[in-house]
Order: structure tokens, then C-alpha cells, then sequence
């Protein structure tokens, strides 16, 4: 597998919404690569013909009845809120 | 013995008799919790006040009569990842230092209605990443049998405080052996449940598809009596089984004659303690000596467990933490003048290294271009390694492994390369990927006076022969270390 530049980690963590000071995106790029070049070995298994598993169980869709029942007061809702406004979240503005 | 180091089912049988009552139980947790200070660091809060006023009522509803069932007035510490209603649930992190659940996880129901008594909040590696407590925003938790060493993780804090006697039993959560390996390495029992056996409904979800709750206990006796309450459909949660619990206590016998024993190889190999390794031998003779029939067995994708694990967990971590933004609730970033600016800086300043390192290999594993090669690829060998069990367990009941490759290592040891701390948990990771059942129960000491633990892993839903091995091999073993501290 191809090494990871240091371009490349700051593009994963703007996709992860994340931020890394010039320094730490030296020492996570290094990490980065390290555990990379450990997992890639699962590219020499072979597994042709197997299927992905993304799940232990053989579930289905679960369905229930669509009846209206107690839910989360607005109250409680915004009782964890960083900010709020007008019985909402507040955030700054949309850039 | 003093109270503080008694089980459930003693302190049971104590009330019963009126021997005790529950008020003064909690009150020598309170007084060992007290004088072992903050040598451990295993809880990150307490609720002493309403663990004496519940107490108080536990001991009214005795005396009016009522039936004694099992953990009624028990004081049970609780992993800060499971959410307990209006009390802080922070997962030892920064971004949720100050969050305060306004509902429970549906386990805290199940014991609330049994009328338990919540000492307070373990400490835990924060987001349950990690295998040594390190990783924790509010310190490090300590081992009770050494306190210059690790107690294990990401249950360091539930696994410390029931070795240490600051409380009978806990709840912690395991999702490539976050239960098991800190239970080893502190000499106590931990049973990771079949996947979907206990409702995830209200834990804070680390890696989806492999989490699950399960308890931390002094004996096998206990951990069943646990099993019992906390096992169990809930509609809350769409990965819970629908199929009827049994009772995991009726499998509580000292009979395992004709059992049929694997020992893969995989876990036995390279990286494994000669003093680990002993003991599990050691133990293997005692289940032959009981009639067992043991084999060595072979399973071979299991040497890519690991990196599996690694891309599956932090693929599906990396999803679940995007609802942690500062918008709705935790850590915000109060000067970022934009919206994507405020997610950003509260994410950077909220989260600490190795989660934010989960959530960059697992954002990368996800990512265009990467996609089929890692986390699609992963998906496909864990297919492979689900097969490897099955075959297995075509001719065998349970199997048998260590659960830990070394006994207790130094603080600060494995901190500064992640791969070799990830190796910590080689034992215990193949489990969570192919969601079976499995417990670590305490197989001795090493000759530095360390616990060392033996796994016991069962097929998807036979709890019971995992439960009568753990229970069998436990009273031959006869374990009864506890720490100096």
C-alpha cells in the first residue's frame, strides 16, 4: 500500500472535522502510517467469493408500530446545550 | 473478611439472615473507598449522598418485609459510558466532561428496579479506547495489586474498584476486550455477553457492531446473577436478540465431565508470558483431571484479527463521534466565529490523542479510494474469522485461551507507540468480531504477585457452557488472592 503524506492526513482531518497543530501532524502522520502498514495484511488474504460481514447477527430491518408515544420534552432536550436561542440549538453562522 | 471484600450473593444471604443491614454495607464501601483515596483513581464520581439516603430505603422495604433478590441494596460502581439520568456520564473525555444524561441506558433501569445501589462513576480509557486506563481526561486509574502499574482498560476504572474492594460489583463495556483484559489484570471475573444479549440502548457507542455491556464481578456466581438482569430483549435497541433468557444461575455447577476443550494456537504463540502461558496449562490439566477432553485447534484467520479490528473499530468510531460537534451538547469551542470553525476547534480541543487517532484511521479507512481496500477488505476476513469459529465449535463446547498475553504492565510502558499497546488485547479482540460469549476468570498469581486470567469463550449463545466451564474451573483453581493495598 502507498505511504501517507502529510497532505494527505490534514485531507482526513478536514473530512473528520478535526485540526492538528504543524507538530502534532508530523508525529500523527508517522503514527498514521505505522498502524496502516500493520493492518494492511489483510490485503493478502485471500476472499474471493466470501462476503463482507458488517453484522454478527442475521438481523432485518426491525419495524414497529407508528404510534405516537412519550418522547424528549423540548425542555430536556436543551438542557446539555452549549448555546440556545428561541427554543433551539444556537451555533454561529453558516460560512 | 471485611465486609468491603465480601460478593453479592454473601451480602445476599447476610440480609436474609439479618445479619447486616444494607446501610452499613454502603457505609464500609464509603470507608474503603475513603482509605484507599486517591491511590487508584477508579471513579471519576461518587454519589455517596444518595447511595445512603437509597440505602436507607433498601433497609425500610427489609424491614416491611419485602423479599431479598439479588444485588437489592448491592452497591454496583458504573463504567462512565452508560447513561445514568441526571447524573454526569462523561466516557472520560473532555467533550463530555460535563453532560448529563436525561435518561438511563436500559441496564441502569434493570438494576434500578432491582433496587441497587450506584456507588458512583468508574474511570475508563475515554471513549472506551484503550487498554491500560491511560487515556482517561481525568488520570490515569491505577492497578490495586501494584500501583506503579495499569490496571487494564478501557474497564480500568469498574475492574480496579471491584479488586480493591471500593465496590462489589460494576458494569463496564467491552468491545475488543475492554471487560476481559482489565478484569485479568486485576484478578477479577468479567463476562463480555453474546453481541445483542444486553441492550446498548443508552451506552455510548464506540464501535457498533461490536460493543456490548456485560459485568465485572468477584466470582462466577455473581457475574450469572448479573447476566440475569441485565440479559434480555429491549425494543430500544434494534440489535437486541429476541430470544428467551435462561437462568444463568442454573448453570452454576461443578460438572464438566465430558466437555469437549479447544485450545487455538493462534493465542498461544508468540508475545505470550512463559508465567501466562503456565497457567493456562495449569488449568487445562485441572479441566482434564475433571474429565474434560482437551485439544490443541487451529484457526488460522485469527492472525488478522487485530488488523480487522483496528478497521472495523475505527471506521465505525469514527461515524459514531461525528455527533460529537458542540451543537446539542458537550464541550463547544465558545470563539470560533463560523460554524464549520466551531465544530473543528471544539472537536481538536474536546477529544484527546488516541480518539482522535481512532477517528483519522477510521475517517481514512472510510475515505474514497480506500474504502474496498480496508474496511470492505476488513468486513470480508472477519466473515472468514466468524467461519474459523464455527468450525471450531463444531467439535468443541468451549475454548480456552489466555486473556491477557503479559500480566499487569508499567504505567507509561505501551504509551508511546499505539501498535504495541494494541497488541495487548490480541487475546480478546477475535471474540468481539464474531460476537460470542466469553469470560476471563483469575487463574492464579505470577511470581511478582500479579493476577494472570484465563478466557473461557463459548459459541453465539451457549453462556451456559462458558458459565459452568468458569464455574468449575474457578473452584478447582480456588483463586483467593486479594491485593495488598
Amino acid at each position: 500500500m502507498e505511504s501517507i503524506s502529510k497532505d494527505n492526513v490534514k485531507h482526513i482531518a478536514e473530512l473528520a472535522e478535526l485540526e492538528f497543530s504543524e507538530k502534532d501532524i508530523e508525529k500523527i502522520t508517522s503514527q498514521i502510517e505505522r498502524i496502516l502498514d500493520h493492518v494492511a495484511n489483510v490485503s493478502s488474504v485471500n476472499t474471493e467469493g466470501i462476503l463482507p460481514t458488517s453484522h454478527v447477527l442475521n438481523i432485518k430491518n426491525v419495524f414497529r408500530e407508528d404510534m405516537a408515544e412519550e418522547s424528549v420534552t423540548q425542555e430536556s432536550a436543551l438542557k446539555n446545550a452549549p448555546d440556545e436561542a428561541n427554543d433551539g440549538f444556537k451555533v454561529p453562522k453558516i460560512d | 473478611m471485611e465486609i468491603h471484600y465480601l460478593t453479592a450473593h454473601q451480602l445476599k444471604d447476610m440480609l436474609e439472615k439479618r445479619q447486616i443491614s444494607c446501610t452499613e454495607i454502603v457505609k464500609s464501601v464509603y470507608l474503603r473507598i475513603e482509605e484507599v483515596g486517591d491511590r487508584l483513581n477508579s471513579y471519576v464520581r461518587l454519589e455517596k449522598e444518595s447511595a445512603l439516603s437509597r440505602a436507607g430505603e433498601v433497609d425500610k422495604l427489609i424491614s416491611a418485609g419485602s423479599d431479598i433478590e439479588d444485588f437489592m441494596g448491592i452497591p454496583i460502581a458504573v463504567k462512565d459510558n452508560i447513561c445514568t439520568k441526571n447524573i454526569t456520564t462523561t466516557c472520560a473525555s473532555r467533550i463530555l466532561e460535563n453532560y448529563i444524561p436525561i435518561y438511563n441506558a436500559t441496564v441502569i433501569d434493570r438494576l434500578e428496579s432491582r433496587n441497587y445501589i450506584l456507588t458512583g462513576k468508574a474511570n475508563m480509557d475515554e471513549f472506551a479506547m484503550g487498554s491500560s486506563n491511560e487515556n482517561s481526561y481525568f488520570g490515569a486509574v491505577k492497578n490495586p495489586w501494584d500501583t506503579d502499574r495499569v490496571p487494564g482498560g478501557s474497564s480500568g476504572g469498574p475492574a480496579a474498584c471491584v479488586a480493591a474492594g471500593e465496590a462489589v460489583c460494576s458494569l463496564g463495556s467491552d468491545t475488543g476486550g475492554s471487560i476481559r483484559q482489565p478484569a485479568s489484570l486485576c484478578g477479577v471475573v468479567g463476562f463480555k455477553p453474546t453481541y445483542g444479549m444486553v441492550s446498548r440502548y443508552g451506552l455510548v457507542a464506540f464501535a457498533s457492531s461490536l460493543d456490548q455491556i456485560g459485568p465485572l464481578t468477584r466470582d462466577v456466581e455473581d457475574c450469572a446473577a448479573m447476566l440475569n438482569i441485565i440479559c434480555g430483549y429491549d425494543r430500544k435497541d434494534s440489535t437486541s436478540i429476541n430470544v428467551e433468557v435462561p437462568d444463568y444461575k442454573s448453570f452454576l455447577k461443578a460438572d464438566i465431565k465430558g466437555m469437549k476443550i479447544g485450545v487455538p494456537k493462534e493465542l498461544m504463540v508468540e508475545g505470550i508470558d512463559r508465567e501466562v502461558k503456565e497457567a493456562v496449562y495449569r488449568t487445562i490439566k485441572l479441566a482434564e483431571d475433571m474429565g474434560c477432553i482437551v485439544e490443541e485447534i487451529s484457526l488460522p484467520s485469527l492472525e488478522y484479527a487485530l488488523s480487522v479490528y483496528y478497521i472495523i473499530a475505527s471506521s465505525e468510531a469514527s461515524s459514531n463521534l461525528s455527533r460529537f460537534d458542540g451543537v446539542r451538547y458537550g464541550y463547544r469551542n465558545m470563539e470560533a466565529r463560523t460554524l464549520r470553525e466551531m465544530y473543528r476547534r471544539s472537536r481538536a480541543e474536546g477529544f484527546g490523542d488516541e480518539v482522535k487517532r481512532r477517528i483519522m484511521i477510521g475517517t481514512y479507512c472510510l475515505s474514497a479510494g480506500y474504502y474496498d481496500a480496508y474496511y470492505e477488505k476488513a468486513q470480508r476476513v472477519r466473515t472468514l474469522i466468524m467461519g474459523d469459529f464455527k468450525k471450531a465449535f463444531e467439535k468443541f463446547d468451549i475454548l480456552i485461551s489466555p486473556t491477557s498475553p503479559t500480566t499487569a504492565f508499567k504505567i507509561g510502558e505501551k504509551m508511546k507507540d499505539p501498535l504495541t499497546m494494541y497488541l495487548s488485547d490480541i487475546c480478546t479482540i477475535p471474540v468481539n468480531l464474531a460476537g460470542l460469549p466469553a469470560i476471563s476468570i483469575p487463574a492464579g498469581l505470577s511470581g511478582s504477585k500479579l493476577p494472570i486470567g484465563l478466557q473461557i469463550i463459548g459459541n453465539v449463545l451457549r453462556e451456559d457452557n462458558v458459565l459452568k466451564a468458569a464455574y468449575s474451573l474457578e473452584k478447582a483453581i480456588g483463586f483467593t488472592g486479594k491485593p495488598g493495598l
